[in-house]
């Protein structure tokens, strides 16, 4: 394998990675916040790209609406599973939860399949194009996902480490009921992180949709596990984490395909959680699960 | 002065467990009240209770007139009671300035700075340590890290679980004459201890607990020498 081949998978690599991180973060913020790991997170990204597929395929509005839309839709989506689906089990035991969201990504993927058939649609790309950096052809899709991605994280570690409500985030992640004793609120501070993690993946899907040009009601699953691994990797509840989680699981993916292993990209993917979960369940950053005393 | 808090007829279960029967009290505006009593007795569940953050199953409770008995916990912090929970419990991953900022939060950004500049006069340990985490902060510091916090809200009731546990005497000391300050500048303290002689010796009031009964109550330099407390409480 040639340099320049190595790095152009590399920028590939990150090109995925990006999408794998916005959407892992989505994973880390919630669990960060209520100990769930939400296994209907994927499926909004499917969400979002339907949205965005129907804006400019079928409604042929500007990219910018349909872009625009497609977050639209996947915060509220977010946010309504939460006060619908697992406030009412806010004191449940944590099974319960789980088993809710896994149910819940049922629903929203037979709901799609009922809503937009069950085939693939396949649309024109939104960005094309490529520019040769040195030896390398880098297409504008990697860049602005890429670039994207980076803003977005910049701007997500500001609000969480500056801000009040990212504070309040923090806070409550940490401890619930100290929280509560500050005069934080429960309900509008998770519905904050749902919204944020969902409006993330709504980026995503856009970005994804952009790199990919297809939607299919199944789409969210492979992406959202695969996301879910990164964000195991980096720590989950860790939000560094998960940026570094995504990255190096698309990074990763990118670097079996170009070693002639193509097939085994998801394989890959799998053993590393495999190995994380036996070795070092806390992944890169996350912090050691303990009981209160 | 009028009655800032009353306590009626509360009774809190934990599933089957029976932790609180029947416990009625009330804190006067100014006062310190404290409530005494055994490991287990109840004194913290009576705390989380007035919190909101367990509830009752029987009676009221209310706070400057208004039933409380339903009302979410950060609407009670809101209305101006606050407790400094049992264990500290700061946000071990937030700095202490963060932690003094949460504190705050249901007040008007234009007031956190002062607040901020009063409680680091009152603990200047706490100014030195300000981007410290948490988590780093010595048992003492963390203890005077969460008063502060409380502070930071402006309380017109606080309620403290046991401030002094686990502490070395002398900052036992520091502890409880940061209660007398704030008692004699007009602050409301209802006061769960565990050290029942230095509690009775500031609190004008106390009741006493026993397996979730109130079994005695007076006023707190009369209960300092009743023969029955000084036996059980006061290993006399
Ligand atoms: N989460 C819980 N689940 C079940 N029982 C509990 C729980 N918390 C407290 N209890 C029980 O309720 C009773 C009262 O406990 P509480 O914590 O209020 O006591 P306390 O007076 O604060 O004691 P201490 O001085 O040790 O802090 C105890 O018998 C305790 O075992
Ligand atoms: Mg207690």
């Amino acid at each position: 394998m040639t340099f320049s081949l190595l790095i152009a998978q590399l920028i590939n690599g990150m090109q995925t990675g990006s999408v794998y991180a916005l959407v892992a973060l989505g994973y880390s913020m919630v669990y960060g916040i209520i100990k769930l790991l939400n296994f209907a997170h994927g499926d909004i990204i499917m969400v979002g790209a339907y949205m965005t597929y129907y804006a400019i395929a079928s409604f042929a509005l500007p990219p910018v609406l349909a872009i625009i839309l497609a977050i639209t839709v996947s915060t509220l989506l977010g946010v309504t599973v939460e006060k619908v689906a697992y406030t009412p089990l806010r004191s449940a035991p944590r099974l319960s939860l789980l088993i809710t969201a896994i149910g819940v990504s049922f629903l929203l993927e037979n709901g799609a399949q009922l809503l937009f058939g069950a085939d693939q649609k396949s649309m024109d790309p939104l960005i094309t194009g490529s520019v040769m950096l040195g030896q390398i052809n880098v297409s504008y899709v990697a860049i602005v996902t890429i670039l994207v991605s980076v803003v977005i994280m910049i701007l997500l570690s500001f609000v969480v480490n500056k801000t009040k409500a990212g504070k309040a985030m923090r806070a409550v992640s940490e401890d619930m009921g100290a929280a509560q004793l500050m005069g934080i609120s429960l309900n509008r501070t998770i519905s904050m992180t749902f919204a944020i993690g969902s409006a993330l993946a709504g980026i995503g899907s856009v970005l994804y949709l952009c790199a990919y040009t297809q939607a299919s009601p199944t789409m969210g699953s492979m992406l959202g596990i695969k996301a879910f691994v990164a964000a195991v990797l980096g720590g989950i509840g860790s939000i560094p984490g998960a940026m570094i989680g995504g990255f190096t699981i698309g990074i990763l993916e990118a670097l079996v395909a170009a070693i002639g292993f193509s097939m085994w990209k998801d394989a890959a993917v799998f053993l590393v959680l495999i190995i994380v979960l036996l070795f070092k369940p806390t992944g890169f950053l996350g912090k050691k699960i303990q009981e209160k005393v | 002065m009028g009655t800032i808090l009353s306590v009626n007829d509360i009774n809190v279960f934990y599933g089957a467990i029976h932790a609180i029967t029947d416990i009625s009290f009330n804190v006067d505006e100014g006062e310190i009240v404290t409530l005494i009593g055994a490991n287990g007795a109840g004194k913290s569940t009576t705390l989380n209770t007035i919190s909101g953050l367990l509830r009752s199953r029987t009676g009221d409770i209310k706070f400057m007139g208004n039933s409380i008995a339903k009302t979410s916990p950060n609407k009670i912090v809101e209305s101006g009671l606050v407790m400094v929970p049992e264990g500290r419990r700061i946000f071990l991953g937030l700095t202490v300035e963060e932690n003094l900022e949460m504190g705050a939060y249901t007040r008007p950004k234009t007031e956190i700075k002062e607040s901020m500049e009063q409680v680091y006069e009152l603990f200047p340990r706490l100014k030195e340590r300000q981007s410290q985490i948490g988590g780093t902060l010595s048992g003492g510091e963390q203890q005077m890290l969460a008063m502060g916090r409380a502070l930071m809200a402006k309380p017109k009731l606080i309620m403290l679980d046991e401030p002094s546990m686990g502490l070395a005497p002398l900052l036992v000391d520091l502890i409880f004459e940061i209660i007398a300050d704030l008692h004699k500048a007009g602050s409301t303290i209802l006061l769960v201890e565990q050290n029942a002689q230095a509690a009775l010796s500031i609190a004008d009031r106390a009741y006493v607990l026993e397996t979730g009964k109130i079994i005695k109550t007076g006023k707190g330099s009369e209960l300092i020498n009743d023969p029955d407390i000084k036996k059980a409480y006061l290993g006399a």
